[in-house]
């Protein structure tokens, strides 16, 4: 007892660090590491360390990005991102505002600084600063998710960064804070929401590749079915109940005709040209293999042909003639694919699963509210990643450009997961030192 | 696991972990789609062609052999601006033409993208080496070498064949064939297709995303070398061969040469023929030699159906030897022909009457052997004349007529003999008798039968009994023939009968002019020359002139058939070209009182 109140008290690093986090942070990056050397090797191979090309300065990134995995670690106090979140947030969101006048169009988007030799992307700080503030709000005692004026501020949190990212056109980046609605679930929200987005993407797609009125019928048959099921298992007593939710079935199913008919105006009009085709290929609405679809087509290709073992290290004949464009970058997960196989890629995604599976164990063990809903924000985002990216290279998903967490080539991306990371290792730490 | 709102998202990630792992597996394990689709991407092989294998003659010369050529094939894409009329006179062609082409590379050039396209075919050496000097001032043009078949000897077109680019509905059909190869089309190329083709070989390279060829795939560990085809040797003689050709030159119809005792065919001729300059370059050619109203491409030793004609009388003495309604001292009259009911008869020539079978064989009489096939036909053994029939062509059929004969020559017809079905069908079931058929007695009627055929008999008759398949291709190392062209097929009638026509024929030919015989011209002094001639009625005009031969009588080396459309009397066209290849056989040369048939027929040309 006396040991903890002096504050001395110290578990030692063995027993508080999440080292099995740390473990899974290392292997993936040196996975990184070594494919994006292989993606750029080609049939005359030079040096992994030649700071020339990609793999060199990946290595100096990786080397840089330890050093603050360090200083999180064990220098900063941790309790140090609470109290700055705020400033940090606006400080970030300007430089968000700032860099769609500032910067020059990058393949049509406005979010790099470029200062001298040295680039980055607010977008990528971003992520860690909403999800710091949202920690911070969201973790004051007296914050009520069902207070609506409380539920505004989170909206606005996460809506105007995402807002600018949107106006840096960087759907990618900003499709990942669609991902904050699962903190908010954990914290309290109604799964209906989560249901309700997964149905209107649905009905969207469906809208899309086949009639508008198979899509109302659609959304009629699971509103109907709902409230029948509804009464049937309601006792009469429950009118009350039985009324409230015939009007939700009525409105839901309104709802989803306004959508219906907002498809084709949403998908014409509001989406970009780019955009609009790489759904249609993705929807096998459009056969482009020369153009939009080479990216994909290219990729599944270099993915398919890896089969069970995978082609060798620097063996990839996809990879390494460069046939799949991007390919040190957002599609890095081709070269896993070819050269190490299914093997290979079951290697990796079953890292990042254990590793937001370990981060969410963590946060929601965690006593302090704060590093619960950080733990959270930071699984959501590596999870969005996750998906988008490897869902885009094997045709799941439109090709939309975001980085696959440590393992694409790029310092931006490196720098803000690695301090992402291990902010949340150090508030577990903390957590765990004292408790 | 409680159910609480984190083990809901873990669930949930899981679940997405094993959609895209699914995928996954989908596309790397289950579906070989994306396998195939990259080695499309980024291998190319670099096809080796074999050179074809040589064909030979039975004495070692040389039929078909290969030569070197060039084509010039360009990569459009990296051709830079050149100097057109330097490019046109090295490769001797015009700048138009030229141009043409750079126009349409350029029309295409998404299309054609970074490929590399055929330009010029068959250069000659000497524009190869002027655009070899020059070649660095066309960036994107190259000079492929290729090999081309050459004819030594003017051996028939439609005898060796002719090998040719292999079209779309042919790869459809041959999936081992890819667009480019060449095939054998007919003759002995294509007989002999799969040991002459060799098999191609390949290096195997990686190439970059712009079609730049990078490294040879795994250090060409997968390479595999070109084994060039084998060499095959032909039975066929080629001075015996060409000579047949000379000989009929302007006339319509075939000369088959067969070695009675292996079967092995010596000559094949079928005239007018495909001459060989045009066949390495067949394709110009095609539509002028298809356009020849004497069909140049229709191999007739193989493919025409003819009438017989009186060399069909042998095969009824010996059926009825045979089955005991004939002997050979057996004596029937004949005044000018076969009187068969009404006014009718059947007609023929002046010669001594009653003959016996001997005589009637020497002077080619109609009306005796209408006596034999009513025998046979008449026999009270079989009932009826449609069993006596029956029992006929099965006779008949052995002797290799009305069905292929099963030789290794391509395209390769059976001609006819009809069946008593066929005439039930025609006049009814029992309302036909000898009488109705009597022109079968004399090889005339619904009779068809290919030249192959008739020296088939030719052959048969020199070994008194039994013949072998003939067949085109020799043992050689590395080349097997199928083992039934090493089997007899007997006939079904015994050699000793074989003996007694074999007579007639020596006596046809030997017999002198008192006796009547028909062949006395084919007489060759020094040598036991057997034969029998025949003139067949032809509905579209003149008579056709048969002929077969075979000598010397003991131990045969040679036996030969021609047929010579439209020329009247077999004696005068048929029988020269016939003993006149046999006598170039045996004995090398002509002697000097027979140089006047040679004369004649080298002089005359029907068309």
């Amino acid at each position: 007892m006396a040991t903890l109140e002096t504050g001395s008290f110290d578990r030692g690093l063995g027993k508080t660090v999440d080292w099995r986090l740390v473990g899974c942070y290392l292997a993936l990056v040196l996975i990184g590491w070594l494919n994006i050397y292989a993606s750029i090797h080609s049939a005359e191979p030079g040096s992994i360390f030649s700071w020339s090309v990609r793999s060199g300065k990946q290595a100096i990134w990786i080397a840089t990005a330890v050093v603050l995995d360090v200083l999180i670690l064990f220098v900063v106090n941790p309790r140090l991102w609470e109290v700055i979140s705020p400033y940090a947030y606006v400080a970030v969101f300007f430089l968000l505002v700032l860099v769609i006048f500032v910067s020059k169009d990058v393949k049509g988007s406005h979010s790099w600084f470029e200062l001298g030799p040295v680039k980055f992307q607010p977008a990528e700080i971003s992520k860690i600063t909403t999800s710091l503030l949202l920690a911070m709000v969201m973790s004051k005692p007296n914050f009520r998710l069902a207070n609506r004026k409380h539920f505004l501020y989170v909206a606005l949190i996460i809506g105007m960064p995402m807002l600018a990212i949107l106006g840096e056109s960087e759907t990618g980046s900003a499709l990942v804070y669609v991902g904050f609605l699962f903190v908010l679930y954990r914290e309290g929200l109604s799964g209906w929401w989560i249901a309700l987005l997964g149905l209107a993407i649905l009905l969207f797609i469906l809208t899309l590749v086949t009639k508008w009125w198979i899509s109302v019928a659609v959304m009629f048959a699971l509103c109907a079915g709902y409230y029948l099921q509804l009464l049937h298992h309601s006792r009469r007593e429950q009118r009350n109940l039985r009324r409230r939710m015939f009007w939700r079935c009525v409105m839901a199913f309104l709802a989803g005709v306004v959508l219906v008919f907002a498809t084709d105006f949403i998908f014409n009009n509001v989406l970009q040209d780019h955009q609009r085709s790489r759904i249609e290929v993705l929807l096998g609405m459009k056969e482009d293999p020369a153009g939009v679809g080479y990216n994909v087509r290219q990729s599944m290709i270099a993915i398919g042909s890896g089969g069970l073992f995978g082609k060798g290290y620097l063996q990839g004949t996809q990879t390494t003639y460069g046939f799949v464009p991007e390919q040190s970058t957002d599609f890095i997960f081709c070269t896993v694919g070819e050269e190490w196989g299914f093997l290979g890629c079951l290697t990796v995604i079953l890292l990042y699963v254990f590793m937001i599976w370990r981060i969410l164990n963590d946060a929601d063990r965690s006593r302090e509210a704060f590093t619960r809903i950080y733990g959270f924000c930071l699984a959501a985002c590596l999870f969005m990643h996750l998906f988008i990216n490897i869902g885009m290279t094997i045709g799941l998903m439109p090709v939309i450009g975001i980085p696959l967490p440590l393992l694409s080539y790029g310092g931006s991306s490196l720098w803000a997961f690695s301090v992402m990371i291990f902010i949340f290792i150090a508030l577990d730490r903390q957590e765990k030192k004292y408790f | 696991m409680e159910m609480n709102r984190k083990n809901r998202l873990v669930i949930g990630l899981v679940a997405v972990s094993a959609i895209l792992l699914g995928k996954i597996f989908y596309i790397q394990i289950v579906n070989d789609k994306y396998k195939k689709d990259a080695s499309n991407n980024s291998m190319v092989y670099n096809y080796v062609y074999p050179p074809r294998g040589v064909i030979y003659d039975r004495n070692g010369e040389i039929l078909v052999g290969n030569e070197v050529c060039y084509d010039i094939s360009v990569t459009p894409r990296d051709v830079r601006p050149f100097d057109t009329l330097a490019l046109a006179a090295a490769l001797d062609t015009t700048a138009d033409f030229i141009r043409e082409r750079m126009a349409y590379y350029e029309l295409y050039r998404t299309r054609i993208g970074y490929q590399t396209l055929s330009f010029i075919k068959h250069i000659t050496p000497e524009n190869y080496i002027k655009f070899a000097e020059e070649a660095y001032r066309f960036p994107g043009f190259k000079a492929e070498v290729r090999s081309v078949r050459q004819y030594p000897f003017n051996a028939g077109g439609n005898l060796l064949g002719y090998i040719s680019e292999v079209d779309a509905d042919f790869i459809k059909e041959h999936p081992d064939y890819r667009s480019g190869d060449y095939v054998g089309k007919t003759g002995l190329e294509a007989a002999m297709e799969d040991k002459l083709r060799g098999v191609k070989g390949y290096h195997i390279y990686l190439r970059d995303s712009r079609n730049r060829l990078q490294s040879p795939y795994k250090d060409g560990e997968e390479d595999k070398p070109a084994e060039p085809g084998r060499d095959v040797v032909s039975t066929i003689d080629a001075h015996l061969q060409q000579y047949g050709q000379r000989l009929m030159e302007g006339k319509v119809g075939s000369v088959v040469a067969i070695e009675p005792s292996t079967g092995e065919i010596l000559a094949m001729v079928s005239s007018p023929g495909i001459d060989v300059d045009v066949l390495s370059d067949i394709g110009k050619h095609y539509a002028e030699i298809a356009r020849n109203p004497r069909k140049p491409m229709f191999n007739r030793t193989v493919m025409a159906s003819y009438p017989p004609g009186s060399v069909f009388k042998l095969i009824n003495g010996l059926i009825g030897l045979q089955e005991g309604v004939l002997v050979p001292s057996d004596s029937y009259p004949c005044n000018h022909g076969f009187p068969y009911g009404g006014n009718r008869r059947l007609g023929c020539h002046g010669h001594a009457s009653p003959l016996n079978l001997l005589s009637a064989i020497a002077t080619s009489c109609n009306g005796y052997f209408c006596y034999v096939f009513r025998n046979i036909l008449d026999n009270r053994r079989y009932g009826s004349t449609a069993a006596a029939f029956d029992r006929w062509r099965e006779y008949v059929l052995s002797f290799g007529f009305g069905r292929k004969l099963g030789s290794d020559f391509p395209s390769e017809l059976g001609g006819n003999i009809p069946t008593s079905a066929f005439y039930n069908k025609v006049y009814g079931e029992g309302r036909w008798r000898f009488q109705t058929v009597i022109s079968l007695s004399i090889g005339q009627g619904e009779i068809g039968a290919t030249p192959l055929q008739i020296a088939n008999l030719a052959a048969t008759m020199a070994n008194r009994g039994y013949y072998y398949i003939p067949h085109i291709v020799k043992d050689s190392e590395g080349v097997e023939i199928d083992p039934k062209y090493k089997e007899r097929q007997y006939t079904l009638v015994d050699t000793t009968h074989f003996k007694t026509c074999v007579e007639g024929m020596y006596m046809a030919v030997n017999g002198g002019g008192s006796a009547g015989g028909t062949a006395f011209s084919a007489r060759i002094p020094g040598l036991d020359v057997c034969g029998k001639t025949g003139t067949a009625q032809n509905p579209h005009g003149k008579d056709n002139s048969v002929f077969i031969c075979f000598a010397p009588k003991d131990n045969p080396k040679i036996a030969v058939a021609a047929y010579v459309e439209n020329a009247g009397f077999g004696a005068t066209w048929a029988l020269p070209v016939a003993s006149l290849m046999l006598e170039k056989y045996i004995n090398g040369e002509i002697s000097s009182e027979r140089k006047y048939l040679e004369d004649r027929l080298l002089t005359t040309r029907f068309f």
